[in-house]
């Protein structure tokens, strides 16, 4: 059975329609690549997708359980509890910066766990526990103590993924995770999300990186103007487009690398 | 120096008098400026148009005209208009009153820049992060986004409130007794002293002390808040 299920979300701010019709779905394990030029509408896929934003119609299954639909009355409370079925990790970090990296990545599961909100971890040692396997996982544990300006960009990356992973999420994802960063660190960041696919996790990555894509992902999506232009294996996107769409976008982003 | 050391125990005493209701005045108006700031600052805002409209007019005006315009308005101004007298109570009592009020108004409209600043400034991604990750609104406001609000209000706060500490010596308009009022006293004669120019200068040392004290007190918050940058 799928871990990911989307039907037919369309998403309209005032007039302007952002996603038409999007369908997909993901098993578990698997990574998703979403490609697209700007403004096709891949952030706010990843938006609607963590309540971030609220589509305006089509379902989101997770696990069996539909969480979003028409039918389902959203209020403070539902969205924050099924929300935390998606991890997110940002553009540009956002990092708590009045908080350590050990702190960035335990302060949520804390205030849950005080709020009685269940994400699988009982007590505060666990968490802590937790949070420092976490540091491990990404490669931190020596910057456990550091605030966000005093870690580099991709350390901030990095630690921002471990924050979302902390709340357990079923599918993390991810928006442009190295566009902010320096050629020479988005690497170290590339690297944290293939070992985290080595793990058996579920992810949906919004990249403009073409050669992660293609070696990493088992699904790509290529978004034009709000639809699934194209949806296949990267062999069958990358190798064999069908959509002239998909040829002109992947002609003009290989002649840029 | 003979005559310095006679004055100095009676000036001394009247300038601690006059210098306590300066003293006053500044606790009070900052006990009601720092809360009605943050209520101006939520009407500015809103996303009601017609209130943020007021709002933002009422700020402009008063930000835009002398305090001591608005003290002599207030003082001056119900009791004329109404046919009141003395609308806000007895000599000193009135004096006083009128002077915070129009002191919390003015201050009150400052602060609320203050606050709209430090509270625009703080990125909306923070806000996001904590949704995703689960967190109540209360949650992110008090967890998240409060301290980094502060940080950033402490430097234009400290500047308006060492600015306050001088403006309080405009009261004297309406003849209110604060401490300037107290040493032009001996200037005109009082206490049997009279054609004193030196206790004017010696209230400039109960300035520069306050003032001083205030510095280094927002200086060790701002050092206390330098640990992370946002
Ligand atoms: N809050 C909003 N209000 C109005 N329009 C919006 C809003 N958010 C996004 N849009 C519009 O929706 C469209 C898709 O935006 P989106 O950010 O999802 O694109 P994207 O594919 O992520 O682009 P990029 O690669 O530049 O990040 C754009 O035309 C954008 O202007
Ligand atoms: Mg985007």
């Amino acid at each position: 059975m799928a871990i990911l299920e989307v039907k037919n979300i369309e998403k309209h701010f005032g007039k302007t329609e952002v996603l038409k019709n999007i369908c997909f779905s993901l098993n578990q394990g698997e990574v998703l690549a979403i490609i697209g030029s700007s403004g096709s509408g891949k952030t706010t896929l990843l938006r609607c997708l963590n309540f971030l934003e609220i589509a305006n119609s089509g379902s989101i299954t997770v696990n069996g359980k539909t969480i979003f639909d028409e039918n389902i009355k959203l209020n403070d409370k539902t969205i924050r509890k099924n929300r935390l079925h998606f991890g997110m990790v940002f553009q540009n970090f956002n990092l708590f910066p009045q908080y350590t990296a050990f702190e960035n990545i335990t302060l949520a599961p804390k205030l849950a766990l005080k709020n009685g909100i269940e994400i699988g971890i009982k007590s505060v040692e666990e968490i802590e526990k937790n949070g420092d396997e976490l540091l491990e996982t990404v490669g931190l544990s020596e910057k456990r103590d550091f605030y966000p300006c005093q870690l580099s960009g991709g350390q901030q990356q990095r630690v921002a993924i471990a924050r979302a992973l902390a709340m357990r999420p079923d599918i993390l994802c991810f928006d442009e995770p190295t566009s902010a960063l320096d050629p020479e660190l988005t690497g170290e960041v590339l690297k944290v999300i293939k070992e985290l696919k080595g793990n058996d996790r579920t992810m949906i990555v919004v990249t403009h990186e073409m050669n992660f894509a293609r070696g990493v992902a088992d699904k790509v999506i290529f978004m034009a103007d709000g639809i699934v232009e194209e949806i296949g294996t990267p062999s069958e996107v990358f190798g064999n487009p069908k959509s002239e769409k998909t040829k002109a976008f992947l002609a003009k982003s290989l002649e840029n690398i | 120096m003979d005559l310095f050391f006679e004055q100095f125990p009676t000036v001394f005493s009247a300038l601690n008098d006059g210098f306590l209701q300066t003293l006053k005045v500044f606790i009070v108006t900052l006990l009601g400026a720092l809360p009605l700031g943050l209520i101006i600052s939520f009407g500015s805002m809103s996303k009601f148009k017609p209130l943020s409209a007021v709002v933002k007019t009422f700020v402009w005006i008063i930000r835009g005209t002398p305090l001591m315009l608005q003290l002599l308005i207030i003082y001056y101004g119900p009791g004329i208009i109404l046919h009141i007298y003395n609308f806000w109570g007895q000599a000193e009592t009135g004096r006083f009153i009128a002077t915070i009020v129009a002191f919390i108004i003015n201050y009150a409209c400052y602060f609320s820049e203050i606050y709209r600043g430090g509270i625009q400034g703080v990125p909306h991604g923070q806000q996001e992060a904590g949704q995703v990750l689960g967190l109540s609104k209360s949650q992110i406001f008090f967890k998240i986004t409060l301290l980094q609000m502060i940080k950033r209000i402490v430097p234009p706060m400290s500047n308006e409130i060492i600015t306050l500490v001088k403006d309080t010596s405009l009261a004297r308009i309406i003849a209110f007794q604060e401490i300037i009022w107290s040493s032009e006293a001996f200037l005109k004669g009082s206490y049997g002293i009279s054609g004193a120019v030196w206790p004017l200068f010696f209230t400039g040392v109960y300035y520069l002390l306050f003032s001083g004290i205030l510095t280094i007190l927002f200086g060790l918050i701002e050092k206390k808040l330098s640990y992370f940058r946002s």
